[in-house]
């Protein structure tokens, strides 16, 4: 609903822009965004504080605090995304129409999310499938690299001779784009799929060992020495004190490996092909269906920021202090 | 028998980037069992380390220690030492921090009827039943405290090592926890050594206060024998003519004697 007063005002905004230079029409169009979207804060609001609020003692102040928290809340955002729906309008109109604007690309999004699990053959099925099967390569890759990085990160911190062995051959792989190794992969796997898993293997396992090696040497002395003073048992030391001290530091690892690996299997995918979101937008600009690249990476966007916050709130469950 | 924890001709020297620093030299001390020795002297003057050598955290670099007639040689559960900060585990409850220090001790030997027993023994002891299933970062920090000496009591220690237990406290929380403390040593007749710097706690507990000199190389200066009646009461004592003298004693030892180093050193 938000959207669509964004691009009522929008339209007004372009009226206004037809006649006058493009830098006047920028500035016409933030206050007009912004108008619609506080009208369209206010109005999905109001209701809703009524119902809360109804039973409290007094309601009206309540009622009116929720609000304001609620505006504070959702106004600048909403303000931000209307100013850059505003620019990239703008930018297609002066584009000259070879770039789709905001109401082309709703209107193919509507159509394209209409029936997202549409599968003709392997070359064309629905987006749905597409950042399933992305999702799932990164599953796998990221799977195995925490496999295998999580321990050895444990490894590297507990033991400084082994860390001495192995920083120096992480610091030179480390900064290698994860593409390069892509034909690395197609060569010993024969296979397009497992070449991309495999790039995503590489980029997301460095992360997870730093930051794993890194939370073990940072686990406060104080801790160690309980372990030393109570003389636990190199298990119980794991558990109860290595695990849990350095569980924030992994999971840090992970997201930013989960970060990594969202990033780059759209390009592993650009270059394989196959079903999968990095495909689809190759495929989408051979076929010149700019407005479908543009919903991809607001689908890519959006996955990836889902991705990130659920691992935030998985880090925030485990947060201890 | 009667020396239980015996400590001869200690020394404790650290090499660091500027060459070998020595905390402590020449250190001799007989403790007997039972008593209550308090450790004090001016920051820097290696009290820390000197109870880190009873601890086995650490070992001395000349010298030998002996508890029970064995050479300390490392960390052991007949020596439990209560950190300065709590040092409890965050993210287990205060129950689980003692279990786990019941269970490593007494853990070959009973079942979990019995060791969840000793743990809510411990925590009652120190009056915290009602704090079992708090996490730490829910508890005051007196609490934490007392959770941290419980955890140490409940392994049944001979030798019991506090290192500046109640430095964090607020004054009023120190003297219950410090009253609290006393009760538990005439229950249980444990041996304590006890680092403070806090001239009236060092007073009101302990049998034998041992006086260090300022570092570096450090050693003990002086040992007073506080012979006050026990149970002690802080409120009698205050007004007590031979409590006086000792604080006095302790006072003279810090700012007179051992005043004239530090300002060397600063």
């Amino acid at each position: 609903m938000s959207a669509i007063t964004f691009e009522k005002a929008l339209e007004a905004g372009a009226a206004a822009a037809v006649a006058e230079p493009a830098v006047v029409a920028v500035a016409r169009s933030e206050p007009a965004a912004s108008a619609a979207s506080t009208a369209s804060v206010a109005s999905s609001a109001v209701p809703v504080a009524r119902d809360g609020g109804a039973p409290s003692p007094k309601p009206e102040s309540r009622a009116g605090e929720w609000l304001r928290a609620a505006a504070r809340a959702t106004l600048p955002p909403a303000i931000g995304l209307a100013v850059m729906i505003g620019i990239w309008y703008l930018a297609t109109l002066s584009a000259g129409g070879s770039l789709p604007g905001p109401v082309q690309t709703w209107e193919a999004a509507v159509k394209l999310f209409a029936d997202p699990f549409y599968s003709n053959g392997p070359n064309d099925q629905g987006i749905g499938w597409n950042v399933l099967s992305s999702l799932q390569r990164v599953g796998i890759g990221f799977g195995i690299a925490a496999l295998i990085g999580i321990p050895l990160g444990f490894l590297l911190g507990r033991f400084a001779t082994l860390s001495s062995m192995v920083n120096p051959i992480i610091s030179l792989l480390r900064p290698v784009s994860p593409l390069a190794w892509l034909p690395i992969g197609l060569l010993v796997f024969k296979k397009a799929d497992p070449a991309a898993t495999w790039t995503i293997f590489i980029c997301s396992i460095w992360p997870m060992i730093m930051n794993t090696a890194q939370g073990v040497t940072r686990v406060p002395s104080d801790y160690m020495n309980v372990a030393r003073v109570l003389n636990l048992s190199e298990w119980k030391i794991f558990t109860k004190i290595l695990f849990p001290a350095v569980l924030p530091y992994m999971l840090t690892g992970i997201r930013l490996s989960i970060g990594t690996a969202w990033l780059v299997i759209v390009a592993a995918e650009m270059l394989t092909g196959g079903v999968g979101i990095g495909f689809w937008v190759w495929d989408e600009w051979n076929n010149l269906k700019v407005e479908h690249i543009i919903i991809a990476i607001f689908v890519i966007g959006i996955v990836g920021l889902l991705l990130e916050q659920m691992l935030i709130a998985i880090a925030k469950r485990f947060s201890y202090e | 028998m009667k020396k239980f924890v015996q400590v001869e001709d200690v020394g404790m020297r650290f090499d660091t980037k500027k060459g070998p620093f020595v905390a402590l030299r020449d250190v001799d001390l007989a403790i007997e069992k039972g008593e209550f020795i308090a450790l004090i002297g001016h920051s820097g003057c290696g009290k820390s380390t000197l109870l880190n050598l009873i601890a086995g955290l650490t070992v001395p670099t000349d010298g030998v220690l002996i508890c029970d007639g064995r050479e300390i040689a490392g960390p052991g559960p007949e020596r439990e030492v209560v950190f300065q900060n709590h040092s409890l585990l965050p993210w287990l409850t205060c129950f689980e921090n003692v279990y786990l220090a019941v269970e490593r001790v007494f853990g070959a030997k009973e079942g979990k009827p019995k060791l969840k027993l000793r743990t809510q023994e411990a925590l009652a002891l120190v009056g915290l039943t009602h704090a079992e299933q708090k996490y730490p970062h829910e508890i005051s920090g007196g609490m934490k405290q007392r959770v941290g000496i419980a955890r140490a009591l409940s392994m049944q220690p001979k030798v019991l090592l506090m290192d500046e237990p109640f430095g964090a406290l607020d004054a009023l929380t120190r003297a219950r926890l410090q009253d609290e403390l006393m009760k538990i040593c005439d229950a249980t007749g444990a041996t304590v050594v006890m680092v403070t710097h806090d001239v009236d706690e060092a007073v009101l507990l302990s049998d034998r206060i041992v006086m260090m000199t300022n570092g570096p190389a450090a050693t003990i200066g002086e040992i007073l024998k506080v012979e006050l009646p026990r149970p002690r009461n802080r409120l009698e004592l205050a007004h007590d003519p031979r409590y006086i003298d000792y604080r006095a004693a302790v006072l003279s030892f810090l700012y007179e004697k051992q005043a004239h180093h530090e300002k060397q050193a600063a």
